[in-house]
């Protein structure tokens, strides 16, 4: 592990606005509308307050989430362009306080989620921070080219514990939720990572482009592209979404798979040529937010 | 601690308090909002 001299002493304590940083806030409003999306689709309501709460649960677990692993990955954020910015490299917060900070957090949320909703949901919001802490951030990131693959399943749990808050179980539906998240991340980030590659070169993470090459992450994004389009279709194809989610699903499969097929023919290496890529990256943030968009309208005209 | 350090611990301090207090405050309507919605279920 790379270790990078950090401010010994912090006499000063952070600022409020720091401990907010340390949540990713960005990273939180696509967890938040996943999970909410999960929590609507479920059948039968939720109350308005027990609902509310049980997504204020999924965003404060993200968050804290997201303060554990800064606390774990603050030499690498160091020495990333991207992350150099973040509390704990810049020197404006100590590590103790990341620590406190996310682990109280963590606790807390599951504690509210378990008291509000059920013990199903507050379950899978424990598995999602610690998979996120542990198996991610501790285990796979720096050690294996396939960390997003399988750390992917972190991000993917928010529609199934915004499903079981609403219902107390765990069914096909919000299963095949989780395998569209899960399928999506690594193109996701494998189109984020070949043009910020020489970022993740520098800090030691063995992202796919840094450890096999531009050639075969293009064709991996590829090829992780079409179960993830045939798992976004399942749902209206196994008659478990109406027309307006299919319509949707197959307008958007067919575009993003379209752009998957442009970064598979890109041979660039520097990021200036990488514009199939770049939008393949926006466009994949834009897709999620829509299909499950899409999910919702579905569930609310056709119910 | 020179002066300055302790005006901007002091204004730390003061700021972090006040984000404090609201968050408490907002904890408190959503424990009462939850403990409404519960005994709504109940009944």
């Amino acid at each position: 592990m790379t270790t990078i001299p950090m401010p010994q002493t912090q006499p000063l304590p952070a600022e409020w606005r720091d401990l907010l940083a340390l949540t990713k806030p960005r990273v939180m409003s696509l967890v938040v509308f996943t999970g909410l999306c999960g929590m609507i689709a479920a059948p039968g309501a939720i109350n308005p307050v027990l609902g509310f709460t049980a997504v204020l649960c999924i965003a404060l677990g993200a968050g804290a989430a997201g303060a554990l692993n800064q606390w774990y990955e603050a030499d690498i954020d160091a020495l990333m362009k991207r992350t150099a910015n973040r509390p704990l490299p810049a020197g404006r917060m100590t590590r103790q306080t990341a620590l406190h900070f996310g682990v109280g957090l963590a606790i807390f949320s599951v504690v509210l989620m378990g008291l509000a909703t059920n013990y199903v949901a507050a379950f899978w919001l424990a598995v999602s921070i610690l998979f996120y802490v542990f198996v991610y951030t501790v285990w796979l990131k720096r050690r294996t080219a396939q960390n997003i693959v399988i750390g992917g399943a972190a991000g993917a749990f928010p529609p199934l514990i915004g499903w079981a808050a609403a219902t107390g179980d765990v069914t096909a539906l919000p299963a095949l939720l989780f395998a569209i998240i899960f399928l999506w991340t690594p193109p996701h980030f494998w189109a984020l990572s070949l043009f910020v590659r020489t970022d993740y070169a520098a800090a030691g993470v063995p992202m796919l482009p840094v450890v096999s090459g531009n050639k075969v992450t293009r064709l991996q994004i590829l090829l992780y592209t079409l179960p993830m389009v045939a798992a976004a279709i399942a749902p209206w194809a196994l008659d478990m979404a109406g027309y307006i989610y299919g319509a949707s699903a197959l307008v958007l499969n067919a575009i993003f798979l379209w752009l998957a097929i442009a970064v598979a023919r890109n041979d660039a290496s520097e990021p200036a040529g990488m514009r199939p890529e770049k939008r393949l990256f926006k466009y994949s943030i834009v897709y999620l937010f829509v299909l499950f968009g899409a999910l919702v309208a579905d569930r609310l005209v056709l119910a | 601690m020179t002066p300055e350090q302790e005006i901007e611990l002091r204004r730390r301090q003061k700021s972090r308090s006040r984000v404090t207090a609201l968050l408490l405050g907002l904890f408190v309507v959503l424990m009462f909002g939850i403990s409404m919605a519960k005994m709504l279920i109940n009944q």
